[in-house]
């Protein structure tokens, strides 16, 4: 058994053949193998959309949720078990739109989660119209004349607020992905792992349009530097950059403080308080 | 029996919570069941707002709107509440609004005499004590701990505005002849406690190890009490973004093996519905403390209602099995959210627990929360007895073996998602989807045959019975007593636990009544779809203040 079919599922996979998501699949695997992960240590934790089947196709504990929803149920799994690896798998219109707020704010609790987002520029899975991503201009079924709103740039808003990694990898490029991976799951905190996914159904472009433009962070680029990584990120070509782009200072993490006070067991295998912990707290509200 | 209820009003900041506290525990602490509730405004300065506080020797709790002895401390305060004070009570201010008033100038006293002129509520609390016989000592008691980290001067300085405003009552009292009261102390010692304090208290008993919600009254105070005392006893306690966020990390939680719970009112469970929904499909155990408050929108942010009782039944989209409870008092609110997190585990279900602003902000007299009748029970599944685990294995009473991820080899996986009972998705609409329809729907029924009939008061002998539900029990006992004693048959037939509805042996030939605190009715609705009832009239008000006995009866009597 080659230690990628560790992770196998027999689950019959739904996205078309041909999309680049299979490369995000396998580079997935990769890393988890990589890191001697097992499998019942892992929880992929998704919301909906094409990005958000992929915890059906590797073998994980998994939480298939709501739309947009994936990064707080993975939250409340971090705080109840902070012993599992807890992979958010998510698209940019799940994370970025449906989801955005939570993004945010995980950005400031900076949890011991990875968020893989599948960037694909586009909502696939409802059939091609405008996500959070989408290039102003584009012509999508729901903006017949063209799209008039401008593309959000999460790695630079999770790069502003001290997000403990922020990468970019390419769907095409499994190999460099699975380094990325690696690093983001090792990297305590919140790491966000952006990947250039496009679509082959909906996208107006071919893979190779990507493959041209794609291009690796510059060799000098200190991914320490959070000014260089912002200016990097707001360049023409910051878009199509891929590699480390900023790694945070260490900072605490959520939940650190509870669990230096309880250890890191899960929250189930705590016992309800004995009777008398309860009758304490009632007596405070008795009067003498 | 004794019973005065003392009515305390002034303008938000005016420290009118403050004189109602000392006196609740002073009179708590005499040995006296007290029921204190307030209603204010949706302001922090200004307004007018109040606190009534109800005593007598064994528990009533349940509202009343008129005073025995009103405090106003302002002329707005007089001028809206005057109206509520009984023929005979005693009116105590600082200037002569009318004859006759019990004058006691506290300002002035705090000033010239005290040195301090922060300390007028305390010659008020001191005057009050006056007027009701109240042994100063036992008030000083009290005052030493409420200023106990103010430092000496300020204890000694509250000492003597109390002491000055008790002997001038007194002797304004002695007077006019106006005070016949007197509270000696006793031997007998009442828990003192709001819905608010009583609900968390009530999910640590369950075992409750996670809560995530966002501020909103009436419902922040239970996650307030557990930010406080929570991380100190195990439970992981996180003020989430939005109402959204929270229920999906509490289901997060809840999944990964905690008892997890959220609280809100209506409008934060409206976003929230959502996630009810994905609780029932992902069979994920989740407690939900919705405390009412009048809408819709915002509504009266800071008032009180039962307007959410059909929404918390029908919330959340596609059909799945759910409970809904509503405690009367805070020793039901303990044991309910016991009973909701053992529902919620036992059949894998949402459980709603719904409160409202008079249950979470009132405080209670309580003789015994008998925590031996609140147990936490789970039923967790046995890793080592799964040979290959099924997260939504098919079982007759439609209820899979529970195991979280990472507790053994076996994986978990949860969809929202119509699945398999692998937790895949499918649209095998010949197999699959029907099985776990029916599945949910076995759940359903068992949950139904568990939940617990409602509770009936002096219904044997009665001719109409009152059919109430939650918060209102306290004021419908008492009408139910009072209209007794004017010749009425009546009984009362309570539900606390409202959904999925029980069987029961309703009596027959006997002329029904719901009493809510809404509008539209909404138990009535429920038992005719239910039992097929239909009631003889309706008890209704709906206007942002706790039922009343006296409402109650009032409204009954004109439509008889």
């Amino acid at each position: 058994m080659s230690r990628t079919d560790r992770f196998h599922s027999d689950a019959e996979v739904q996205w078309c053949p041909g999309c680049p998501n299979f490369g995000i699949l396998t580079a997935l695997k990769k890393a988890l193998s990589e890191l001697n992960q097992s499998p019942r240590d892992l929880c992929l934790v998704s919301g909906i959309g094409q990005a958000a089947k992929l915890p059906h196709y590797l073998a994980c504990n998994f939480f298939n949720g709501l739309h947009g929803r994936a990064i707080p149920t993975a939250l409340g799994i971090q705080a109840a078990n902070p012993q599992l690896t807890t992979i958010v798998t998510t698209g940019e219109g799940d994370c970025y739109g449906e989801g955005g707020n939570h993004l945010l704010h995980a950005l400031r609790r900076n949890p011991d989660l990875t968020v893989l987002v599948h960037n694909n520029e586009i909502y696939a899975l409802t059939k091609g119209q405008a996500s959070p991503t989408t290039p102003v201009g584009e012509v999508r079924g729901l903006h017949p004349q063209g799209l008039d709103l401008t593309p959000l740039n999460f790695p630079a808003i999770a790069v502003l607020h001290d997000a403990a990694l922020v990468a970019r990898g390419f769907a095409a490029d499994p190999e460099q992905l699975k380094t990325l991976l690696v690093e983001a799951i090792t990297t305590p905190g919140l790491a966000l792992v952006e990947v250039i996914q496009p679509c082959i159904s909906w996208n107006p472009h071919p893979i190779a349009w990507y493959r041209e433009r794609i291009r690796p962070v510059p060799a000098d680029h200190d991914p320490a530097d959070k000014v260089a990584a912002l200016r990097l990120l707001d360049s023409p070509e910051g878009r199509y950059t891929v590699g480390l782009l900023y790694r945070g200072r260490p900072r605490p993490t959520y939940g650190d403080r509870f669990r230096s006070a309880h250890g890191r067991h899960p929250l189930a295998e705590l016992a309800p308080p004995p009777t008398a912990v309860v009758d304490q707290l009632l007596d405070a509200f008795k009067r003498s | 029996m004794m019973d005065c209820n003392i009515v305390i009003a002034g303008a938000a900041g005016e420290g009118v919570q403050t004189v109602g506290e000392v006196l609740a525990d002073t009179l708590s602490a005499l040995g006296y069941a007290v029921f204190s509730w307030q209603e204010y405004e949706s302001r922090v300065r200004g307004g007018q707002n109040s606190v009534a506080i109800r005593v007598s020797e064994a528990p009533v709790n349940a509202p009343v709107l008129e005073a025995d002895v009103l405090l106003p401390l302002n002329s707005g305060a007089y001028q809206k509440y005057v109206s509520r004070l009984n023929p005979g009570g005693v009116l105590l201010a600082a200037e002569g609004y009318r004859d006759p008033t019990l004058v006691v100038p506290f300002r002035e006293i705090a000033t010239e005499e005290v040195g301090l002129a922060i300390a007028a509520n305390t010659v008020a609390i001191g005057a009050l004590a006056g007027v009701l016989g109240i042994d100063p000592e036992a008030l000083e008691r009290v005052l030493d701990r409420h200023f106990q980290n103010k430092g000496p001067e300020l204890i000694e300085a509250n000492r003597r505005a109390a002491r000055l405003g008790h002997e001038r009552a007194a002797s304004a009292c002695r007077l006019a002849d106006a005070c016949p009261w007197s509270f000696p102390a006793r031997d007998q010692r009442y828990y003192l406690t709001a819905g608010t304090e009583a609900i968390p208290i009530g999910a640590v008993r369950a075992g409750c190890r996670f809560i995530a919600a966002y501020p909103m009254s009436p419902a922040t105070g239970v996650i307030k009490y557990l930010a406080k005392h929570g991380e100190q006893l195990g439970i992981f306690v996180d003020q989430a973004e939005d109402e959204i966020a929270a229920c999906n990390m509490a289901i997060g939680a809840s999944f990964a093996g905690s008892r997890a719970m959220t609280c809100t009112s209506g409008g934060g469970f409206a976003l929230m519905v959502e996630a009810i929904s994905l609780a029932g499909m992902t069979e994920t155990p989740l407690v939900v403390l919705l405390a009412q408050r009048p809408g819709p929108a915002t509504g009266l942010p800071t008032r009180t209602a039962q307007g959410d009782l059909l929404f918390a039944v029908h919330a959340g989209h596609g059909e799945f099995p759910k409970a809904v409870l509503a405690p009367s008092g805070p020793k039901e609110a303990l044991h309910a959210m016991v009973r909701a997190f053992n529902l919620a585990d036992r059949f894998q279900v949402p459980v709603i627990v719904l409160s409202d602003q008079f249950l979470s902000d009132a405080r209670f007299s309580v003789t015994d929360f008998e925590l031996d009748k609140a147990v936490p029970e789970s039923f967790p599944a046995d890793p080592a007895a799964v040979s290959r685990y099924q997260r939504y294995a098919l079982t007759p009473d439609g209820i899979s073996p529970r195991l979280y991820p990472g507790q053994s080899e076996h994986l978990v996986a949860a969809d929202s998602d119509e699945h398999d009972p692998d937790g895949h998705i499918t649209e095998d609409l010949a197999v699959m989807v029907p099985a776990m329809v029916a599945k949910r729907r076995r759940k359903g029924e068992a949950l139904q045959r568990a939940m617990r009939a409602p509770e009936a008061y002096r219904s044997e002998d009665a001719d109409e019975l009152f059919l109430s539900w939650g918060s209102t029990r306290g004021a419908v006992r008492e009408a139910v007593d009072g209209l007794r004693a004017e010749g009425r048959r009546l009984g009362m037939i309570h539900f606390s636990e409202l959904w999925p509805l029980p069987e029961f042996d309703w009596p027959t030939g006997k002329r029904l009544w719901n009493v809510e605190n809404n509008a539209g009715g909404q138990l009535s609705s429920l038992l005719a779809r239910r039992y097929r009832l239909s009631v003889h009239g309706s008890i209704l008000a709906g206007d942002g203040l706790p039922l009343t006995a006296r409402t109650i009866r009032r409204i009954y009597n004109e439509q008889n």
